[in-house]
């Protein structure tokens, strides 16, 4: 295809590198440094996609991030992405895109129909009509809705981009490479402040690019060009483009996402696709510039009306024309540009000024170069389905109400230019309470809240030379703050042409007898008469009236919607603008992929995986893991074709009959020292820890203030200032903040310190009526009998030539003792246990052996302690001391917790000595009972029983205690299951616990 | 995301502590007859103010310090922080 709206010479492209892409199954051609965007409309394509309610066909109107119409459906290195602006894609070799909101293509839509139906689909017709009846939401409303919305699919395969977070700070964060950002970054940048500059196009220089202006007596955007190479020697400089800076967050932190490889064919090898910046600035210049109003006139949304502003665009840095029989229709001498633009390439405008007798320098020259210029005249409506083909055009009155003669001209194409509306978005997001500037008939930054600091035209600021001044002025003022040095860097001399006032008329009136569609917002089809429904309606605040009409609710957030949609309500409401308000900007300012924002946090977690010392025997034995917060700990030992059932059973039968052991590494350990100690303890923990002899353990229960309990353990008096607590896995970083927050705020008079020390120490658990006999062959020169180490006794020991602490204390309830060595000498110690053991029918147990053994047993683990319990729900109630004080021990005299029917723990087990119980199932007096049914308890946790070889459960039940031989029943709705149980003691097994002191 | 002056450390950003609720909270001594209004208002009733609230935070991923921090409950803005034992004037 030949590319015939491509001019012979000019634009920024580099017309040396053709590339070939595709268009909804279509080849065409472009050049190196098009957009999709440009290249289509070099190659006449004016029809891009449907509008999302009416289907309506839709072209290009902007040039950029603004862009409401032409979203796509970008296939890319094998992959696909959905809301892609064809205005900021680039192109390259193979690009591949297709149209979005049209089914089933772009010229035949079925969805079209809306638009005949139009007067079905006013503001608040999802409300209205697909509420009733209510049975035909799922059926039929959504899925037709589902249908025929939408701006895209998003890929359900796997991501195989990259995406990177980095995290920076500076001194100046400059957003947006115009004349203002420049000159701010250059100034900055001299005085020695570490600068960076983002620019969210691929080039930098803003409305440089396209502006006839002089800088210094070089063109604006060889100035431009002059400055960001200077900035890029500077090592105290970032500079970046493709870089949208899309939110200003707390404390002067702000978030860009750099676009690092969307405009390649691929993605470069150790490349991410984005990367996600959160900049910490001291100082934030704010110079995003301004983007150019629509007038609103009939069927403004027709393919070929497009901004004045980017119909220059296209024409200066892409060589492209965007028709060859424009028309310009302006309330202001930004027009007048573009038409002096398309005059100097021999293209003949017509301008229409809605303005009765403007007159500038600009306007002069349009007079000069023989335009034909229209005075008090505007567009009553564009006329064309699939594209521009003529205007409906008439002169106005000067009060603006009435109309003229309509007479009709050819054109192919309506650029439009309302004025500028400031880019006001991260200022507003700072904090910063606009306020409405009359003289542009738009809202500015106010008093900052932040650091920050808005300049240029995204303060309204308009004119370049004042801009220049103000921009060196805030970047050399903010870095000499910072920097303290204080290079004067002169404002250059500007040559531009002064602009006359605009005219604020913004919107076109109906003609009589005709009733065109005028849309306000292009991307949601909201159009002038769904505002006036909303208002005849009722709603008033301009938050109701957005969310009811949607308007400025798309994905383009309003940009070019917003303005005109406020100038509506304060018409018909009677109120200023500044009275009516606008609605709240939100990040992002323009929609981030959301690979960027999770970054690398897919797949596994990104923590570093905690593994014991003896974690490679555990692989070298066939160990299946499970995940234990961020520790990797053996769930089983696989032998053969053994499942999880069987290999656990077999691991917990053979510490029942024989002798297991289990790396227990990974419990929370705390070291506790000081003359305070056992005071401090005292007061965490609700049994007494006084008297607690050195070389003793003492199990303890510890509780929130508000009675619950919060982590239980065994802590041992290692010598008289120093002991040895044990936390759970789960709880152990949370147990040590609430030691801290103890000794550090409310009892810092305790002479008590405290550190973690569970990486400190590797842990072997030795359980089983053959422990003994095995410990004494590890330690042949201690006396591990039943009076040398008694339960709950601690000592020392030479672990063949290692020191080892050892404790006897017992988790599955049998005999068994804990051994801890440094953690350096943990796999030593583990293979020694194995090697000595083997006499004895050792075998290793994992999580899932070692729940089996606590739950037979009745000892309550982290799914009972699950913040909901107090100790008497868990039969701990003999733990909590009736003489001192302790931590939450207020809270147990509050009604609920001491109510004679009070929840306590129990243990079920089916009639049919078959079925496993589910956890989490609710136990039931009558299971046919009708819904919702009274719930008396819950399964805390299931087990089989290998004592008992039947299933076993502990549930925490509603007087729990007196339950006891009573009939009820489990249900689980998840699993489908009703399972008839009998309540029996939590105690299963060894009810008196008598194996452990044995 | 805040940016919050440890007395200890420094400028550090927010992911590095952890909250801990509002720091005029005195827990009644121990040993001590209290009644229950006096301790649901220690446990649970808080003012949840709009507006400067002096309140705790812990440095988890620094120095494991508590700390104290004025700040404005609507706008983010932190005035002043505190040590534990530090005298807010
Ligand atoms: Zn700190």
């Amino acid at each position: 295809m030949t590319q015939a709206f491509r001019i012979e010479t000019g634009g920024l492209i580099n017309r040396e590198k053709k590339l070939s892409f595709k268009f909804n199954g279509k080849s065409y051609s472009g050049y190196e440094g098009d957009t999709l965007a440009s290249a289509l409309l070099a190659n006449g394509v004016h029809l891009v996609g449907r509008s999302f309610k009416y289907h309506r066909p839709r072209g290009f109107f902007g040039a950029g991030v603004d862009e409401p119409y032409a979203v796509v459906q970008l296939y890319r290195n094998g992959e696909t992405e959905p809301n892609i602006k064809a205005t900021e894609q680039e192109l390259f070799e193979g690009l591949e895109a297709k149209s979005v909101n049209c089914w089933p293509n772009v010229n035949f839509d079925i969805g079209a129909i809306n638009n005949f139906l139009k007067i079905f689909l006013p503001a608040g017709f999802y409300y209205k009509t697909f509420m009733w009846p209510k049975s035909f939401w799922y059926r039929i409303y959504e899925p037709f809705i589902r249908k025929a919305a939408g701006l895209g699919v998003a890929s359900t395969k796997h991501d195989n981009e990259r995406y990177e977070h980095k995290y920076e700070y500076c001194d100046l964060l400059i957003a947006g490479s115009g004349p203002s950002g420049l000159a701010g970054a250059y100034a900055a940048a001299k005085n020695g402040a570490k600068v960076i500059l983002a620019e969210d196009k691929p080039r930098f220089g803003g409305s440089l690019l396209t502006s006839d202006v002089n800088i210094g007596n070089q063109s604006g955007k060889d100035w431009a060009e002059g400055i960001i190479a200077e900035l890029k020697t500077m090592s105290n400089v970032v500079v970046k483009n493709r870089s949208q800076i899309f939110g200003y967050y707390d404390h002067n932190m702000l978030v860009m996402s750099e676009k690092v490889s969307d405009h390649l064919p691929n993605t470069k090898k150790y490349h991410p696709n984005k990367r996600l910046w959160y900049i910490r600035a001291k100082e934030v210049l704010i110079s995003s510039g301004s983007i150019e109003r629509p007038i609103v006139f009939g069927n403004n949304d027709t393919p070929g009306v497009m901004l004045s502003s980017a119909a220059k665009e296209y024409l200066k840095v892409y060589g492209v024309l965007v028709g060859r029989n424009p028309l310009v229709f302006t309330n202001n001498d930004s027009g007048y540009e573009t038409a002096i633009e398309f005059k100097k390439l021999g293209v003949d405008p017509i301008i229409l000024d809605t303005r009765k007798n403007p007159a500038s320098e600009i306007i002069d020259e349009a007079k000069n170069l023989g335009i034909n210029i229209k005075n008090s005249y505007v567009v009553v409506a564009a006329q064309g389905y699939k594209k521009v083909k003529s205007a409906d055009i008439a002169s106005i009155s000067d009060d603006k109400k009435q109309l003229g003669k309509i007479e009709s001209i050819k054109c192919d194409c309506i650029c439009v230019s309302g004025f500028w509306t400031p880019s006001i978005h991260l200022a507003s997001q700072s904090g910063n309470k606009t306020k409405f500037k009359e003289e542009i008939d738009a809202f500015v930054p106010g008093q900052s809240k932040q650091n920050e600091r808005t300049l240029g035209a995204a303060n309204g600021v308009f004119s370049l030379e004042e801009t220049l001044k103000t921009s060196f002025a805030a970047g050399s003022e903010l870095s000499k703050k910072i920097t303290e040095n204080d290079n004067e860097v002169p404002v250059p001399n500007v040559v531009e042409k002064k602009f006359s006032q605009h005219d604020k008329f913004w919107c076109v009136p109906l003609p009589e007898g005709k009733n065109y569609k005028r849309f306000l917002d292009f991307q949601n089809d909201v159009s002038v008469s769904d505002v006036e429904i909303a208002l005849r309606e009722g709603y008033r605040s301009i938050e109701h009236v957005k969310r009811y009409t949607t308007l400025g609710m798309a994905t383009d957030q309003g940009k070019t919607s917003n303005l005109n949609g406020l100038q509506l309500v304060s018409e018909i409401e009677n109120k200023v603008v500044p009275a009516v308000g606008h609605t709240t900007f939100r990040p992002p300012y323009t929609p981030v992929s959301i690979g960027a924002i999770v970054g690398r946090e897919v797949g596994k977690h990104s923590k570093p995986t905690r593994k014991s010392p003896m974690h490679n025997w555990h692989e070298k034995n066939n160990a299946v893991f499970v995940d234990a917060g961020v520790w990797l700990r053996p769930r089983y030992y696989k032998r053969g074709n053994e499942n999880l059932f069987e290999a656990s059973k077999r691991e917990a039968k053979n510490v029942r009959t024989n002798v297991g052991v289990c790396d227990v590494t990974t419990l929370g350990k705390i070291d506790i020292k000081g003359p305070d100690a056992a005071e401090f303890l005292n007061r965490v923990y609700t049994n007494a820890w006084l008297k607690l002899p050195v070389g003793k353990a003492r199990y303890g229960v510890m509780l929130r203030e508000d009675g619950i309990v919060m982590d239980d353990g065994t802590t041992t008096r290692i010598s008289e200032n120093h002991y040895h607590m044990t936390t759970t896995t789960a709880q152990a970083a949370n147990v040590l903040s609430h030691l801290e927050y103890y000794l550090q705020l409310v009892w810092p008079k305790l002479n008590v310190n405290v550190v973690s020390t569970t990486e400190q120490w590797a842990g072997a658990a030795i359980a089983g009526p053959k422990s003994r006999v095995l410990l004494q062959k590890l330690f042949p020169n201690s006396d591990v009998s039943n009076e040398g180490l008694p339960f709950m006794g601690y000592m020392e020991g030479d672990l063949f030539g290692v020191k080892a602490r050892i404790f006897r204390i017992s988790f599955s309830g049998e005999l068994a003792y804990e051994v801890n060595v440094e953690s350096d000498n943990g796999n030593y110690m583990w293979e020694k246990i194995v090697e000595v053991g083997e006499q004895f029918k050792i075998q290793p147990y994992g999580t899932e052996a070692l729940s089996t053994l606590r739950i037979e047993m009745g000892h309550v683990a982290g799914s009972e302690l699950d913040g909901r319990t107090i100790p008497y729900d868990n039969a701990l109630e003999g733990l909590v001391s009736k003489k001192k004080d302790f931590i939450g021990k207020r809270s147990l005299q509050r009604a609920a917790f001491t109510a004679h029917d009070r929840q306590r723990i129990v243990g079920v087990v089916p009639l049919d000595k078959k079925t496993s119980i589910p956890e989490g199932s609710h136990l039931v007096k009558d299971a046919n009972a009708p819904l919702p049914n009274p719930k008396l308890g819950h399964i805390s946790a299931s087990c089989w029983s290998v004592e008992h070889d039947n299933p076993f459960s502990l549930a925490i039940l509603k007087d729990g205690k007196n339950m006891i031989g009573e009939k009820l029943f489990v249900m689980s709705p998840l699993k489908n299951k009703v399972i008839p149980v009998e309540i029996v003691s939590s105690h299963y097994v060894d009810p008196k616990g008598e194996r452990v002191r044995s | 995301m805040l940016y919050i002056k440890c007395p200890h450390c420094g400028m550090r950003p927010q992911t590095e502590f952890s909250y801990g609720g509002d720091a005029s909270v005195k827990r009644p001594e121990l040993n001590k007859d209290v009644s229950d209004q006096e301790w649901d208002d220690f446990v649970y009733n808080r003012k949840s103010l709009r507006g400067k609230h002096l309140e705790l935070w812990q440095h988890i991923s620094g120095c494991r310090q508590w700390i104290k921090v004025e700040r404005d409950t609507a706008t983010h803005e932190i005035f002043r922080t505190f040590k534990a034992d530090e005298e807010v004037a």
